[in-house]
């Protein structure tokens, strides 16, 4: 009988099978589950000799690596403490007393230490309207308003200076509040950008089309690196004496127009994937240029290139953390000023898997909204 | 009702070609096509693949653009200008080979668009109106699927009551069956006739000839981009005047 392709759960059900050995069966039903267990290992893994070998190969690699994994991560780890001298004695263990003692460096940076629960607030607040905008049925236009009130209210908590609150220069910004407003600025702004680059790439106007292709070649054509660089050290050189713009500012623009530049071609492969009878019927009803585009082409469009606009986000996200070469903090630069204190300058492993736990908690959630999101949308031949 | 179907039209001109050409290129699509159609008329156009048929109709609602020429519809003359554009593509509804329904809106919303958007008229009003034509294409419980959970003989009823809803005065079709499985023909078929019926004016591309016996009050063949013989259907079919007809008649109908 021909197999049901596996589902993701039957994988690790799989993987976890070396585990079920110390889950003893009770004793009443243990005949019977067993039987059961004997029957689905039978089925699922050793129903062939090619794979018989490869679970056992599995076996013995999580064996091989899950056993120490465990033992440094878990068993002989060091939890709490003062004092690196304790986490020094412990060789083979992790030490987590490190990341207690540093977390709030590690997440706010050199915002003052006491005004710590303002970037506390502001993420909270960020991560409420994420939540927020991701179910569907709320993208109103009260969302608009919404975020624009998350924004200047985030912005009073990160600066202050109203309402009693201290005064703090955004040179003083870092850690996952930095990163955060980087990435969900960038996403925000630069998903409209996108759309209106793709849109004119396809458009009539040679004028037009052609200031959209250039920018698009141009800004894919340099690295991310060289666009900071750019925007730090070329742009102000541009501007009037004793006119400065923000660093931070300077950044956000540049991560801006160089996610939208890679987007704008995410966006374009969806609008050429919807056939030409689509705008052909638009046009036929008399729908407009701008209501055949936003009714018909785009929602179509933007669906088919989930994953690629996905995957950009989650990529520009985590290039965030290339801000540091110029001089701004984010996420993993304070983790790494973290082991700059002498005494727990060893601990590096468990400073950047803190830092990258917390990237892969936003770029997992991405990734699991977005097959949902496609899940939402898809209308196509589900005929029963 | 059948009755209408033999009345016969009045003096009222609702479409226009004179001396219409295209090029593609070097390739002359559409040459010196000449054609009036009443309103109340239907029009049955037929030819061999390529010969222009599909090009000639969408000129009429400028979805391809004539080269030389005048295209006049309900007294507007196409022009490059837009607001002709928009004027007559109000009048005139087109209902295309490949349904081409909107597929992430549902049967409901792919029926009050155009008219809330376009013809600005209220939501509330607009579903009467879909409903109503829902109806019509014997098809009202199907409104909240989406177009690609119905079969082709159904999207297709569907797309001909979309184009009604905006009231065009004018209905194209451009080979609305030949997607079709063979039994699904017969449904839009029906509705069509039943269009016929109710006096729209209609210029059907169409290879389904008891269709355009029973519908047609004007044949027109056409073969190498130029309108070889126009005559009613009884003449037509029994006595064409061009060995091209005849040839063409031949083959289809043995068929
Ligand atoms: N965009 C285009 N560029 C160049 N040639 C074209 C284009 N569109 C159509 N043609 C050509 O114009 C001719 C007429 O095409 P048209 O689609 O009007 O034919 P048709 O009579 O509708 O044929 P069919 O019965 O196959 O639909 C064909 O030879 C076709 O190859
Ligand atoms: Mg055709």
């Amino acid at each position: 009988m021909a197999r049901h392709p596996e589902s993701p759960d039957e994988i690790y059900a799989r993987e976890e099978e070396p585990d079920e050995g110390w889950r003893r069966p009770p004793p009443v039903e243990g005949a019977s589950l067993r039987a059961v267990v004997g029957e689905w290992s039978r089925k699922n893994l050793f129903s062939s000799i090619p794979n018989t070998i490869l679970t056992v190969l599995c076996a013995w690699l999580l064996w091989e690596t899950l056993l120490p994994l465990t033992q440094w991560g878990l068993l002989d780890a060091v939890w709490q403490t003062d004092d690196s001298a304790v986490c020094r004695a412990a060789e083979h263990g992790a030490c987590w007393a490190f990341i207690a003692n540093k977390y709030r460096f590690i997440l706010f940076g050199l915002f003052p230490y006491d005004e710590q629960w303002r970037p506390l607030v502001a993420i909270a607040l960020f991560v409420a309207a994420l939540a927020v905008s991701c179910v569907p049925s709320f993208w109103r236009p009260w969302l608009v308003v919404l975020w624009l009130g998350v924004m200047v209210a985030c912005g009073v908590l990160m600066w202050g200076g109203v309402f009693g609150l201290r005064f703090v220069e955004n040179g003083r910004w870092g850690g996952l509040p930095l990163t955060l407003i980087l990435a969900v600025v960038g996403i925000v702004c630069s998903f409209p950008l996108a759309i209106a680059l793709a849109l004119g790439r396809r458009s009539n106007l040679p004028a037009v089309r052609a200031i959209c292709v250039g920018f698009i070649e141009f800004v894919r054509g340099v690295p991310l690196i060289s666009v900071l660089f750019m925007a730090s050290v070329m742009f102000p050189l541009f501007l009037p004496e004793g006119f400065t713009i923000d660093k931070l500012l300077r950044a956000q623009v540049g991560i801006i127009l160089f996610t939208a530049a890679y987007l704008a071609e995410a966006v374009r492969g969806g609008l050429q994937a919807v056939p030409r009878g689509q705008s052909e019927a638009a046009d036929a009803l008399g729908l407009s240029y701008w209501r055949k585009t936003g009714l018909v082409i785009l929602p179509q469009a933007l669906k088919t290139s989930i994953p690629a606009i996905v995957n950009q986000f989650i990529s520009m996200f985590k290039d965030t953390s290339l801000v540091i070469i110029i001089g701004l903090f984010d996420l993993l630069s304070t983790a790494k000023a973290a082991l700059s204190d002498p005494p727990w300058r060893p601990f590096y492993v468990e400073a950047y898997l803190f830092a990258a736990l917390i990237y892969w908690i936003f770029c997992f959630f991405m990734s699991r909204y977005s097959q949902f999101i496609e899940r939402r949308f898809e209308t196509g031949h589900r005929r029963s | 009702m059948p009755a209408t179907l033999n009345r016969t039209p009045d003096a009222q001109v609702a479409i226009t070609l004179d001396g219409v050409h295209k090029w593609y290129g070097a390739f002359h699509v559409l040459n010196d096509i000449n054609l009036t159609v009443h309103a109340g008329e239907r029009i049955v156009v037929c030819g061999p693949s390529g010969s222009g048929k599909s090009t000639m109709i969408r000129c009429i609602n400028a979805l391809e653009q004539h080269q030389q020429g005048h295209i006049v519809v309900d007294g507007v003359e196409l022009t490059n200008d837009v607001r002709t554009v928009d004027r007559i593509r109000r009048n005139v509804g087109m209902v295309f080979q490949q349904f081409n329904l909107f597929p992430h809106l549902t049967v409901l919303d792919n029926l009050t668009l155009a008219p809330v958007w376009v013809q600005k008229r209220p939501k509330a009003e607009a579903v009467q109106t879909a409903m109503k034509y829902l109806e019509r294409v014997n098809i009202p419980e199907q409104a909240g699927k989406y177009p690609g959970q119905l079969s082709g003989g159904q999207q297709q009823r569907v797309a001909i009551a979309r184009a009604l809803c905006m009231k065009p005065q004018i209905m194209l079709f451009d080979e609305p069956t030949s997607a079709l499985d063979p039994e699904m023909i017969k449904e839009v078929l029906d509705v069509m006739i039943e269009l016929a019926e109710g006096g729209m004016t209609m210029i059907c591309v169409t290879h389904e000839m008891g269709f355009a016996r029973t519908v047609a009050n004007q044949m027109v063949f056409m073969d190498g981009g130029a309108i070889v013989e126009k005559a009613p259907p009884e003449t037509f079919f029994t006595a064409p005047k061009s060995d091209r007809t005849q040839q063409f008649l031949s083959q289809i109908l043995t068929h």
